[in-house]
């Protein structure tokens, strides 16, 4: 696996930017240029410097603000407005960094989390400063390494007196939703890591019943340079209506699965080889959508070109599918584990998705019955917007756009053909069965 | 102010006594499960409507303010 670009990392600098509004914008300013070696304190510190406090609650917010930053979860929710809305909602606030990657085909905030954690653990101490919080967690992965190296960090940093508030870190369930902001809070509360109904929001009550703040870890590190080098900066990569960059998971159609940070902005041919063995993209992981490759190649990694097209930038997951895979059996393994990854909780989807996915299976099958389509797109407009999280509408938009991007394999079906009849999976998927109902905590 | 009528599907066990009580809001679907009409409910169901809210066997409808 490689990490970052192949623009060389500018020579340790005590607290200057990294190539402020050069040609490559800084460019990689998350993850080092060469290879996977994890960054110490030392070097951090010499790189960077401490965090930079700025002594009172709410200074860091317009800065935010006049920087763009978006949550880099998937949602792309504004940050200053989260901040703000968090700092007003009341009094002791909680802020949790949130790194439960549960997408299976995304590697970057695991990636993030064990190169550059100090970056994260500075953004997790501003962001709890620039809210007025003094109860602040980490949420990872049962992934016993990379809490080690995180428990670890926040030991060092505590020794050195770098830190405000102590930083709690607190086990996720290996689940898709576990990362869902009131799942989240649910589980932080000693709860199972399953959604709730909202309102009330998290950011209105969420752990304890106290405001609460969660931010992807990719966020976190973004804003701890914000608060080092400003809002210029900032936008120095990506675009004026969507500033910075972000880190990607690219998914080659060779199979070469990479982590790379990238400005928004970024035509998506430059990032995935788009040649003729390539069929289609996938925008924003399994919650997102298919694009056919063509269309994907005249586009850039941005809402104003994804969205128009039924997909989005999410959490920067990009797969290229080789043109020999069948992407309705793809579609089809994707919804089962969709299904499968319903928390349960509401009727519609724990009814829906279970018949969706079967229905993908018959569709998936030579000369399926053609009853099948029609059932599954009555069963999607059935789910669609009436989960208490939005894991219904992401599981029916990936599968509706695979049915169209796609259609032209459901006719290879109906004539008893298929393009891939061997059935190699493409798409990274957890190995084994399902869970059980008791590893939601 | 105005109001509109959620359901907490989290709650919700799919009674589909709401759909008795407020056939004008709510119909069921194919599993017995409430679809609430969209948009803010009209000051003349307000009667029929607290009664769904308060008649619920596991309080999952919900009269919030409208958004």
């Amino acid at each position: 696996m490689t990490y970052g670009t192949t623009v060389p990392h500018p020579a340790p600098e005590h607290g200057r930017p990294p190539r402020p509004g050069g040609t490559d914008a800084g460019l990689p300013r998350l993850l080092p240029a060469h290879g996977a070696v994890p960054v110490d304190l030392r070097t951090h510190l010499d790189r960077y410097g401490a965090p930079p406090y700025l002594g009172q609650a709410g200074r860091l917010i317009p800065v935010l603000k006049a920087a763009g930053l978006t949550g880099r979860g998937g949602a792309a929710f504004p940050v200053h407005r989260k901040l703000a809305a968090v700092a007003h909602a009341g009094t002791r606030p909680v802020v949790i960094g949130n790194g439960a990657e549960g997408e299976p085909a995304s590697d970057k905030d695991k990636s993030l989390l064990w190169i550059s954690p100090h970056l994260v653990l500075d953004g997790l101490q501003l962001a709890a400063e620039a809210v007025g919080s003094a109860t602040v967690g980490l949420y990872l992965h049962r992934h016993p390494r990379l809490q080690d190296r995180l428990r670890s960090a926040v030991a060092q940093r505590a020794a050195a007196g770098l830190d405000q508030a102590m930083v709690e870190i607190i086990d996720a369930p290996p689940r898709f939703l576990a990362g869902e902001e009131s799942a989240l809070a649910s589980r932080v509360n000693g709860g199972p890591a399953m959604p709730r109904f909202k309102p009330p929001m998290v950011f209105e009550r969420g752990v304890v019943g106290r405001p609460t703040l969660v931010q992807n870890v990719e966020t976190l590190a973004h804003l701890a340079l914000i608060a080092r080098f400003g809002a210029a900066w900032f936008r120095a990569a990506g675009t004026a209506a969507e500033p910075g960059s972000m880190l990607c998971t690219l998914h080659q159609a060779d199979g070469r699965r990479d982590v790379l940070e990238t400005g928004l902005g970024t035509p998506l041919h430059s990032l995935l080889a788009l040649d003729g063995q390539v069929q289609a993209v996938l925008s924003g992981g399994y919650h997102g959508a298919w694009l056919p490759a063509a269309d994907a190649a005249r586009m850039t990694l941005s809402n104003v070109d994804l969205q128009p097209a039924g997909a989005f930038v999410g959490a920067g997951v990009l797969v290229a599918l080789p043109a020999d895979c069948c992407g309705i059996a793809e579609a089809a393994r994707v919804a089962r584990f969709l299904a499968l990854e319903s928390a349960g909780q509401c009727g519609p989807c724990f009814n829906g998705l279970p018949r969706i996915a079967a229905a993908m299976d018959e569709i998936a099958r030579p000369r399926p019955d053609p009853r099948a389509v029609t059932d599954m797109f009555r069963w999607a407009a059935l789910v669609q917007g009436r989960g208490a999280c939005h894991h219904p509408d992401g599981s029916v938009r990936f599968i509706r756009s695979a049915l169209h991007v796609f259609r032209d394999e459901i006719t290879n079906h109906g004539q008893g053909r298929c393009v891939d009849p061997a059935r190699r999976p493409f798409l990274p998927l957890p190995a084994g069965t399902a869970l059980s109902a008791a590893d939601w905590s | 102010m105005t109001k509109q009528l959620r359901v907490d599907p989290t709650i919700c066990s799919g009674h589909g006594l709401c759909a008795e009580l407020l056939p004008e809001l709510i119909t069921l679907d194919e599993w017995g499960y409430p679809i609430v009409a969209d948009g803010p409910v009209p000051r003349s169901l307000d009667r029929h409507v607290r009664r769904a809210v308060t008649d619920c066997p596991v309080l999952a409808l919900r009269l919030l303010p409208a958004s």
